[in-house]
């Protein structure tokens, strides 16, 4: 991690999509009146979101406009927390999970590969479609080693299938989410191992309902 | 009164109050950092951990409070140990982890001498570093012309930032980043717009913060210290005045609860540059049209020409708004003497009698009176300006839910919600009428209050603006025997005392604007500023102007001669503030070249014009001031509202004017000659008018 600044180069203005609009008086009206300022990660997250995943200057100025706070108030939350980009990201923003498990697991190998295709942390490709960022943990460690991209989680990773998910990212091709290697969610890779028998138990049933790992929810733009 | 047991002494402590202070009140020192008395409560220095029998790990002491406490099993008082291994061990800890980021550049740092950091290193630190690795760099940033920041110093208290909340009112400072990237910065590096924002640098426990005007000047420990009283408004903040030889290098606030606390304003702290330049250091006498430099004796004896041919009536003089009581009382004696009525010590034209009795020009509630109001009707004030510690009293009563205020007068940002209720004295007319709801909030309060400005007693119809507001203050019940909220807030530092010794038009004598209107039409002859610049000197004819004073200011450019005087940092003078409270500079240094102090020169003129004055040393002078105004002699005293009675106040023209009330203060960082002559006045002065100097240019 390192000091989080606003982008040198920042937009003119900033403003909320009229759906975006009706959306973010929704959330405000959800706290009590003078408590509006704790609408102010979802609605710098409506930012994000609507600037193609990072956040301008002008939309910390609306934002603080909006819930009747300082400027320097909103600008304490968005840079405290680090999911919110404070500089342009890629088309395809990959968060690179370094933490222990995944780093066990292969980690470095995807940032190579990362450095290789991609360039540095931070960095977005000249054609604008990739760029990468090291994370802390994203709790996807059955799967790890693993990467997030936009909104989805891309597991089971090697260096090579890596490489082939980039490209395939890069070239505009269809991906899909998930486990890389064929595997069924988290179950074990290879198929089951325990509860071959599916009369042994009557309550089989139920626990192989309860291994589907939830997955990330799809929110839209 | 929870019962505590502190280092094994007894001890019986108030309610609601914190471990650190129970500490305190046991005489027993705890470092910290963060926690400030005047601040809300971070807890995040860590330094001021104690042990508490029972308690599995050591407690920061600033965030918990005594009734929390549990007593021991057998019901004996909790107990508080701050001298053990495990505190000491503590506290060694937290000031490794303290300095780890820390650079080591205290000999080229201005906090050295005066650092909490540093002395309590040496104090309860150790005497090694363990740790090797690099130390954090942090850029530095740009927040105003008057604060340096060195950010590599920075612990992280938020001292500033909570300062900048809670007293300035203004949310500009915050703490960006987090973990070890952390940082304490305005948005997009703006210069904080505040005037107050100096006391951010008494704050800060570490160099981080420190005065830009007086960097790398002096090392704490050679300058010679002085208390006195500031006279940039009329609250009379007390201040310590730091000189090295002949010059004043710094300006400090000193703590007193019932004034200012121990804030000051940016004015006040940063005016020392002004006490430099500009000065005027010996006397001049205008000779075919050009001002020329010229001993004492050849100013008094052109002075003498001039009056001793003049007839009383048409001699008049006007004291300044920095004058001293004792110059006041002097030039009061010797006009009285020359057989001269017209004098005035009320430069703006305020419509104030003291025959109304002394409360009628007081702020009677004292300014420590807002912390237990609980409605305020400004009326043509705005404290901001006028006097910025008070506003940040009134923020702090308003914060708490407890005070609602309404304003009448120019509209402005006080740092704190309003109702605003018009712009000119037919507002007035309405609340006293009842019209106006704000009379209900008035008549509902417990402890209702007005604050009468400058400017609307200096209101062309200022007579029965305050007639007006005394009617309402009747009203409403405010004065009453043990609650008097009926206030006025002069501005002029001098104004007090000055209506206190009846410097006023004598029987048949000219005011302010007759002053000036006799001037104009050359119905006077000579006129003597008692360091008055804030009037429009084109009106003063072609009258002989005697301008006694420091600056070379308005009154001095037009002057025929001028007599140096000595600032309120050259001098010891009683200084009487809005509240009818006497108060003594002191002299932090000599007056420069030829310039004396004022009493002794209106004395030595005295002589030369042969009506020589009683008195010939400070002490005869206060002497023959407290024999004539006791209550002058009851320093730091309030006495008396000397037979205030709101029915004679309310008596007067009712018919008040349409036009609105104007500003007292047009320009807070150019309100007397001094901040005028001031460099940094003047960088300030030039930020507020023309927006963020220094920004990055992407405000909006």
């Amino acid at each position: 991690m390192s000091v989080r600044r606003l982008d040198p180069i920042q937009p003119e203005s900033f403003k909320f999509s009229a759906a975006n609009m009706r959306w973010a008086k929704a959330q405000v009206k959800k706290y009590p009146k003078g408590k509006q300022a704790s609408a102010v990660i979802p609605l710098l997250w409506r930012a994000q979101e609507q600037h193609d995943g990072w956040l301008p200057e002008p939309a910390l100025r609306v934002v603080a406009e909006m819930l009747d706070m300082a400027p320097i108030r909103v600008y304490e939350v968005a840079t405290f927390y680090t999911m919110f980009n404070l500089s342009p990201v890629g088309k395809n923003f990959v968060q690179l999970c370094g933490t222990t498990p995944c780093w066990l697991r292969g980690a470095d190998d995807l940032k190579a590969v990362c450095r290789r295709v991609i360039g540095e942390q931070n960095q977005v490709t000249e054609d604008g479609m990739l760029s990468w960022l090291e994370v802390e943990c994203l709790g996807a460690c059955t799967n790890a080693p693993m990467v997030q991209i936009n909104k989805d989680y891309f597991e089971d990773l090697t260096a090579e299938n890596f490489e082939e998910l980039l490209t395939d990212l890069r070239e505009g091709r269809d991906v899909k989410p998930g486990p890389q290697n064929g595997r069924q969610f988290s179950c074990p890779e290879g198929g089951a191992t325990t509860l071959l028998n599916a009369t042994a138990s009557s309550s089989a049933k139920r626990s192989t309902k309860s291994t589907a790992k939830a997955k990330p929810g799809r929110g839209g733009k | 009164m929870p019962k505590l047991i502190i280092d094994g002494a007894e001890i019986e402590v108030e309610d609601g109050i914190t471990l650190i202070q129970a500490c305190e009140e046991a005489g027993v020192e705890i470092p910290r950092f963060c926690y400030h008395e005047r601040l809300s409560v971070a807890g995040n220095c860590r330094m001021c951990l104690v042990e508490v029998a029972g308690m599995p790990k050591p407690i920061a002491s600033c965030a918990l409070g005594v009734n929390d406490l549990r007593p021991g099993p057998n019901g004996e008082p909790p107990e508080i140990i701050t001298k053990s291994k495990t505190v000491k061990k503590a506290r060694e800890g937290v000031m490794e982890f303290l300095l780890i980021n820390h650079p080591l550049d205290c000999p080229i740092c201005d906090q050295g001498g005066e650092c909490d950091l540093q002395d309590q290193a040496m104090a309860y630190g150790v005497d090694g570093s363990r740790f090797k690795e690099n130390k954090r760099a942090v850029e530095d940033k740009y927040i105003g012309p008057l604060i340096k920041t060195i950010m590599n110093r920075c612990i992280h208290c938020t001292r500033c930032v909570r300062f900048m909340t809670e007293v300035a009112g203004v949310e500009e400072l915050g703490m960006a980043g987090r973990g070890e990237d952390v940082e304490i910065t305005t948005y997009l590096e703006q210069g904080m717009m505040s005037e107050m924002s100096g006391n951010v640098i008494d704050l800060c426990p570490v160099g981080a913060l420190t005065s830009k005007p007086y960097a790398f000047a002096a090392r704490p420990w050679e300058l010679r210290k002085t208390e006195s009283i500031d006279v940039m408004d009329a609250m009379g903040a007390n201040i310590r005045v730091d000189t090295r030889g002949r010059e004043v290098m710094r300006i400090l606030p000193r703590n007193h609860d019932e004034i200012n606390e121990e804030w000051i304003s940016d004015k006040s702290r940063f005016i020392w540059d002004g006490l430099r330049t500009q000065r005027l250091d010996q006397p001049y006498v205008r000779v075919r049209g050009k001002l020329r430099t010229a001993t004492w004796d050849e100013a008094f004896a052109a002075i003498a020409r001039k009056l001793n041919r003049a007839k009383g009536s048409r001699i008049a003089a006007l004291a300044g708004d920095l004058a001293g009581a004792e110059e006041m009382f002097a030039l009061k004696d010797l006009m009285t003497r020359l057989g001269s009525p017209n004098i005035d010590c009320r430069q703006d034209g305020a419509a104030i009698d003291p025959a109304k009795g002394r409360g009628g020009y007081l702020f009677n509630s004292g300014l420590g009176g807002i912390d237990t109001a609980d409605a305020l009707l400004l009326i043509g004030c705005n404290p901001r300006t006028e006097a910025t510690v008070l506003n940040a009293r009134i923020r702090r009563r308003w914060s708490s839910g407890q005070l609602k205020v309404g304003l009448i007068g120019p509209e402005a940002d006080l740092s704190y919600r309003y109702d605003y209720i018009g712009a000119g004295p037919q507002s007035l007319a309405d609340v006293a009428s009842g019209k106006h709801p704000f009379a209900k909030v008035l008549k509902s309060a417990k402890r209702p209050m007005l604050i009468l400005g400058a400017a609307a007693l200096a209101h062309s119809g200022g007579g029965a603006v305050m007639a007006h507001a005394a009617r309402l203050a009747d009203m409403t019940g405010m004065a009453g025997e043990a609650w008097n909220g009926f206030n006025v807030l002069h501005h002029a530092a001098s104004r007090v005392a000055g209506l206190d010794m009846g410097v006023l038009p004598a029987k048949g004598g000219l005011d302010t604007q007759a002053i000036l209107k006799a001037a104009k039409a050359g119905k006077l002859d000579v006129v003597y500023l008692l360091g008055a610049d804030e009037i429009d000197m084109a009106s003063l004819g072609n009258a002989f102007v005697i301008y006694q004073g420091t600056h070379g200011d308005a009154g001095a450019h037009r002057a025929d001669v001028i007599l140096p005087g000595a600032a309120y940092t050259e001098k010891s003078a009683i200084y009487v503030n809005t509240e009818g409270r006497p108060q003594m500079t002191d002299r932090a240094i000599f007056p420069p070249g030829d310039a004396r102090e004022d009493w002794a020169i209106i004395r030595a003129l005295s002589a030369v014009l042969g009506k020589t004055l009683d008195w010939d040393a400070l002490s005869e002078v206060r002497d023959a001031i407290f024999a004539a105004h006791p209550h002058l002699a009851m320093i730091d005293e309030v006495v008396g509202d000397g037979g205030f009675d709101l029915k004679k106040l309310a008596r007067g023209s009712a018919r008040i004017g349409k036009q609105p009330f104007g500003r007292a203060v047009d320009d807070f960082y150019l309100s007397n000659p001094i901040a005028r002559a001031s460099a940094v006045m003047g960088e300030l002065s030039a930020m507020t008018a023309g927006g963020t100097s220094g920004a990055t240019g992407t405000d909006g």
